[in-house]
């Protein structure tokens, strides 16, 4: 059980890095709490496994420290490590039977045999797996053979992190739903800290307490689902979280009122964007916008009714707007007035927010 | 879903069929048409049955060549197979001493039997040979022209420098085919360098290392160009193999019935271990 944190943790697959693109990690600093349950989330080849090749030692960064409990670790290898990782494609061991294959980890630390059987027998249940016990790893389906992998990662009882690396992408939805339920409950059980990477927002939202978000090879956002809803950091953030996501609007800022199209938004935003800012944006939710006689002009293109509300989608000058509008509230036919709910609005300055 | 037939697909069938007679089912013929006849030239036949087969099959001399040759073949398959596996392991995975040390392996391949056996004999020879020379002065008593144990020895290693390359690039594209993901996991398990050996590079060796040792085992059973320019089965008969025999018996000695019978016996065995050895992996493979 150790506390982990990364500081200015840079990683480069090239031996000889020169332009910021040449780096898969650009700088993390990170922390994450011993027995917090973490959502490392973000698009494919932010980096995300990278940063979990580097807490356990699969990779050694090419700047930067790792520490556990605040001992530098960087230049430890990873058996010493005490980590488990599971892999986004099954890894068994073929002429291992699945018994065998459980008790590997184990039996690899010379872990006495009787308390070997036990644990194997307790996730073994946990997974379902009893039944397989005797058989041999190779001849399962993709899912027995995932949920090895799994069992693998979560037999060892010293391990100071469990790391999945989207671990449930190759297996079918029902059994992804009950096995990240299980996670989730051995987390409160026993209480060991997890980082949980994928690129699906609802799985990250669900199992974890912290999501952490990156983008490009930096952590862009870390916090509890409900502050990454509400308070984007980055426009990134706002458009990959919530489902649709953050309307990302195009403004001019003069003498501190905020403009779209030429119509004046109040945000939330206290501060205004200094002049070297490339882009100004203001970032408002679907849930947030509403129609609003004293509102600017739209028109209104598509409406998609998902039964309990209706997502509407308007334009105004080239752009694009998504609204999430009420069962019973009627939607007028082709233009309509909007206005956003300035508590919920804010200015993104070259993508971050302005507070 | 009904098949539609179409008999005129048989015609592209033709060919190959005419290709296969040609090439190895007509002159099979013969050598059974041989098999089974007792001739003494001009053409004129006697039916002798299975006599010829009968023969071979008593014949101490066959016997001592047949075991010479599982001796031959057991000892290289050992020695041959996990040297390969042992060179391959070693061998870079990237970086650009790759290319070299595949063209290093791949350069004995490509001599001609025939030069490997004149190579290995001036090689061998202990009054000029470098290796000949160099084992007398170490103080041992070598000439593989006058000693068994000695052309042996050679023979052997001759073998083993040309063929162990196949053996390591079939391991070494076996190797590189392993995903990295399996070495990770193993890491993180605490596996021990053992363990990763023979519980994962072995198991997914296995499919290729089956088509080396089946490669190797028919091509060793049936060595001939080699050993008869090295030593010429000799000294005395000591590495007459089955094929050298069989072409002492066909055209030095021009028992051509005994030596049709032989040449089936030898095919048959061939086939027969091919058969059982292929059956066997497939079969561990299904479990
Ligand atoms: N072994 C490697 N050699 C070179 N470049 C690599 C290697 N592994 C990853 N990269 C690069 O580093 C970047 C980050 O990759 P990484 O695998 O960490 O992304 P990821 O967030 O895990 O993506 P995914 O969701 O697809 O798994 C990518 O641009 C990728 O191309
Ligand atoms: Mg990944």
């Amino acid at each position: 059980m150790a506390k982990i944190s990364l500081e200015k943790v840079k990683h480069s697959y090239l031996a000889q890095p020169t332009a910021p693109e040449d780096y898969a990690l650009k700088q993390i600093d990170a922390e994450w709490q011993d027995g917090g349950a973490y959502a490392l989330l973000g698009p494919s080849g932010c980096g995300k496994t990278t940063l979990l090749n580097i807490i356990s030692g699969l990779l050694v960064p090419s700047q930067g420290r790792v520490l556990f409990n605040d001992a530098d670790v960087t230049q430890v290898p990873t058996t010493d490590r005490h980590i488990a990782q599971v892999f986004q494609f099954p890894v068994v061991y073929d002429t291992m039977t699945v018994f065998d294959n459980l008790a590997f980890p184990l039996r690899n630390r010379g872990i006495a045999e009787a308390k070997v059987q036990k644990r194997v027998q307790e996730i073994a249940g946990m997974l379902d797996l009893e039944s397989s016990l005797r058989r041999r790893a190779s001849g399962l389906t993709m899912d027995g053979k995932q949920k090895i992998s799994l069992g693998r990662g979560l037999v060892r009882d010293d391990v100071n992190v469990i790391m999945f690396d989207e671990p449930l992408t190759v297996i079918d939805p029902h059994l992804k739903w009950r096995l990240r339920s299980k996670l989730k409950e051995l987390h409160k059980r026993l209480g060991l800290t997890m980082i949980y990477v994928t690129h699906d927002q609802t799985e990250a939202l669900t199992f974890a307490d912290q999501v952490v978000v990156m983008y490009d090879g930096t952590v862009v956002q870390v916090g509890t689902p409900v502050e990454l809803f509400e308070h984007p950091n980055h426009t990134f953030v706002g458009h990959f979280i919530g489902s649709p996501g953050m309307n990302i609007l195009p403004c001019e800022v003069e003498n501190g009122t905020v403009r779209c199209a030429g119509h004046a938004v109040q945000t939330a935003s206290s501060g205004r964007p200094g002049s070297d800012a490339e882009k100004t944006e203001i970032g408002v939710r679907p849930e947030f916008v509403r129609f609003d006689d004293h509102g600017f002009p739209v028109e209104i293109i598509k409406v998609d009714d998902l039964g309990r509300y209706r997502i509407v989608e308007v334009r105004y000058e080239d752009q694009r707007v998504k609204m999430i509008v009420e069962e019973d509230l009627s939607i007028p036919s082709e233009s309509a007035r909007i206005s956003f709910d300035p508590a919920a609005t804010r200015i993104y300055a070259d993508g971050w927010v302005v507070n | 879903m009904t098949k539609t037939t179409n008999h005129k697909a048989w015609y592209f069938v033709v060919p190959v069929v005419v290709l296969v007679a040609f090439n190895a089912l007509i002159p099979l013929m013969t050598v059974v048409n041989y098999s089974v006849q007792e001739t003494f030239g001009d053409n004129v036949f006697f039916w002798e049955g299975v006599k010829w087969f009968e023969d071979v099959l008593n014949s101490d001399r066959f016997h001592a060549a047949f075991l010479r040759q599982l001796a031959f073949t057991g000892m290289i398959l050992a020695i041959e197979v996990p040297l390969g596996i042992g060179v391959a392991l070693s061998m870079p995975r990237k970086g650009p001493w790759v290319s070299v040390c595949l063209v290093l392996m791949a350069l004995p391949l490509l001599i001609p039997w025939n030069v490997v056996g004149a190579m290995w004999n001036i090689f061998a020879l202990p009054d000029i040979g470098l290796l000949g020379r160099g084992i007398n002065a170490l103080g041992i008593d070598y000439n593989f022209t006058q000693q068994p144990v000695s052309a042996w020895m050679t023979t052997v290693l001759m073998d083993v420098w040309h063929w162990t390359s196949l053996v390591v690039l079939l391991a070494y594209a076996g190797l590189c085919s392993i995903p990295d993901a399996y070495y990770q996991a193993a890491k993180i398990d605490g596996a021990s360098a053992w363990s990763v050996f023979w519980r994962i590079q072995l198991p997914k060796l296995k499919r290729v290392l089956t088509i080396a040792i089946l490669l190797r085992f028919m091509d060793s059973f049936m060595i001939y160009t080699e050993p008869f320019v090295l030593t010429g089965g000799g000294p005395g008969n000591t590495t007459t193999f089955l094929s050298i025999d069989l072409v002492k018996i066909a055209l030095g000695q021009f028992d051509l019935g005994p030596a049709a019978a032989m040449s089936l016996i030898y095919f048959f065995i061939v086939l027969l271990v091919c058969w059982i050895f292929y059956t066997l992996m497939m079969r561990n493979e299904e479990q």
